[in-house]
C-alpha cells in the first residue's frame, strides 16, 4: 500500500509518495532548487508576480511571499464578463489576506475597450488578447527587476511539443526558467518549470486556496488540447515523459548560438518590438478605425 | 457511491468498491489530470473506496 517514503504515514500523492506533510516541503523545496539552480533571482531583486487568480500563479506568489522575496501582484483585467471578475475576487481576497501589495490594469482603461467589446470587430480572441496582454505586462513591470508568470511544468512540455509539430524554430527558446536579458523587456522568469499541473494543484488544494475550476470562455485552443491529452497519455504509460522532455530541450536551447538579432522600438509607444510600429499600437489603430 | 466530476460540472451514482485508480478507468479519466477527494481529503490514487464514501474528482486544469 501506498505509504509517504519520508514517514509512515500514509500517502496521500504518488510518484514520488508523500504524505500531506511531506509533499508540501518536496513541493517548496522544489521551487527553492529551481530559483537556485538556475539563478533566477535574489532578496535583492523587486519582483512583479503576474497573477490572474488561477492556481499557479496565486501559488507561485505565495510561495516567493513566504519564503522573504520582495514580491508584488501584477493582474490584467481584460474584461471578459464572468470569468476574469470572478477570479479577480479570489485574487483581491488572496493578497489581502497575505499582505501582497496588487496592481490591476484594465484593458477598458488602457485601450478603451473591455476585450468583449474588442472581439465584436475581430476573429481571433487568443491573438486579440495576447498582444494586448503582453504589451501591459511588460509596460507596468519597468520598475521591477523581473516579472514572474505561472507556467508549469505541463505548460512548458506542451509549448515544445507544439514547436515540432509546426517546426516552429523561432520560439524554441521562450520555453526556460527565464528569458535571455533584452534592453526594453523585463525579464520574465518560471519558478514552477520543473512542477507539473497536477503537483501545483495539489499543493493549492492542501493549501487551501480559494481557486476554482473556471475556464476562460473564448478557450478554443483545440490544437494545445491535443497536445496536453496525448502527453498526458504519454505520462500514463511511460512515467516521466513530460519532465524528460524539458530536460533535453533545455540542453538542445543550451547548444544553440541565439543570434543576436538586433531589436527594435515602436515609434508610437516606445515598446520593443519586430517592426517600426509594434503590434499592439498596430493592432490599436485598427480597432479605432473600425468604428 | 455519490461522484462529483468537476471537469463535466456533474454528480453521478455509480456502486463502486474498489481502488480509485479502478474508478478513474472505469469512468475513463487518466489520473494524470485530476485530483480525487474522499469525503473532503485528498487521496492517492491507491487508497481503496467503499460504497458509502462521497468522492470528488477535480481538474487540474485551469484556465489560466
Ligand atoms: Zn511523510
Ligand atoms: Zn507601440
Amino acid at each position: 500500500m501506498g505509504n509517504c517514503s519520508k514517514c509512515k504515514e500514509k500517502a496521500i500523492f504518488l510518484n514520488p509518495n508523500f504524505c500531506k506533510k511531506h509533499f508540501i516541503d518536496y513541493f517548496e523545496n522544489k521551487v527553492k532548487k529551481t530559483i537556485k539552480d538556475y539563478g533566477l533571482f535574489s532578496k535583492k531583486d523587486k519582483i512583479a508576480v503576474a497573477c490572474s487568480g488561477g492556481k499557479d500563479s496565486t501559488t507561485i506568489l505565495f510561495i516567493l511571499k513566504k519564503s522573504g522575496f520582495n514580491v508584488e501582484a501584477l493582474a490584467i483585467n481584460e474584461g471578459i464578463d464572468s470569468y476574469r471578475n470572478h477570479t479577480l475576487v479570489d485574487l483581491k481576497k488572496f493578497c489581502k489576506e497575505n499582505k501582497v501589495k496588487l496592481k490591476v490594469v484594465s484593458f477598458k482603461e488602457e485601450f478603451e475597450n473591455t476585450l468583449d467589446e474588442m472581439l465584436k470587430q475581430r476573429k481571433n480572441p487568443c491573438t486579440v488578447c495576447g498582444i494586448f496582454r503582453r504589451n501591459l505586462m511588460n509596460r507596468y513591470s519597468k520598475d521591477y527587476d523581473k516579472i514572474v508568470t505561472g507556467h508549469n511544468l505541463d505548460d512548458e512540455a506542451q509549448a515544445v511539443m507544439m514547436n515540432l509539430f509546426t517546426a516552429n524554430v523561432d520560439l524554441l527558446d521562450k520555453s526556460n526558467p527565464k528569458s535571455k536579458k533584452i534592453k526594453g523587456f523585463t525579464q520574465r522568469i518560471k519558478p514552477l518549470y520543473f512542477c507539473s499541473e497536477k503537483e501545483v494543484a495539489a499543493y493549492a488544494l492542501l493549501k487551501g486556496f480559494e481557486v476554482g475550476f473556471t475556464e476562460c470562455p473564448y478557450v478554443h485552443k483545440a490544437f494545445r488540447h491535443d497536445v496536453r491529452s496525448a502527453l498526458n497519455n504519454f505520462e500514463e504509460e511511460h512515467k516521466g515523459t513530460k519532465l524528460n522532455i524539458l530536460k533535453k530541450h533545455l540542453k538542445n536551447i543550451s547548444k544553440i548560438k541565439t543570434s543576436s538579432e538586433s531589436i527594435a522600438y515602436c515609434s508610437e509607444c516606445g515598446e520593443p518590438s519586430r517592426g517600426k510600429i509594434c503590434k499592439a499600437c498596430k493592432l490599436l489603430s485598427e480597432i479605432q478605425s473600425f468604428k | 457511491m455519490k461522484i462529483f466530476i468537476e471537469k463535466d460540472k456533474k454528480n453521478i451514482e455509480k456502486k463502486f468498491f474498489g481502488k480509485t485508480f479502478d474508478l478513474l478507468k472505469l469512468l475513463n479519466i487518466n489520473p494524470e489530470t485530476v485530483l480525487v477527494v474522499k469525503n473532503g481529503e485528498l487521496i492517492s490514487e491507491d487508497e481503496t473506496l467503499k460504497d458509502s464514501d462521497t468522492v470528488k474528482i477535480l481538474s487540474v486544469i485551469s484556465g489560466g
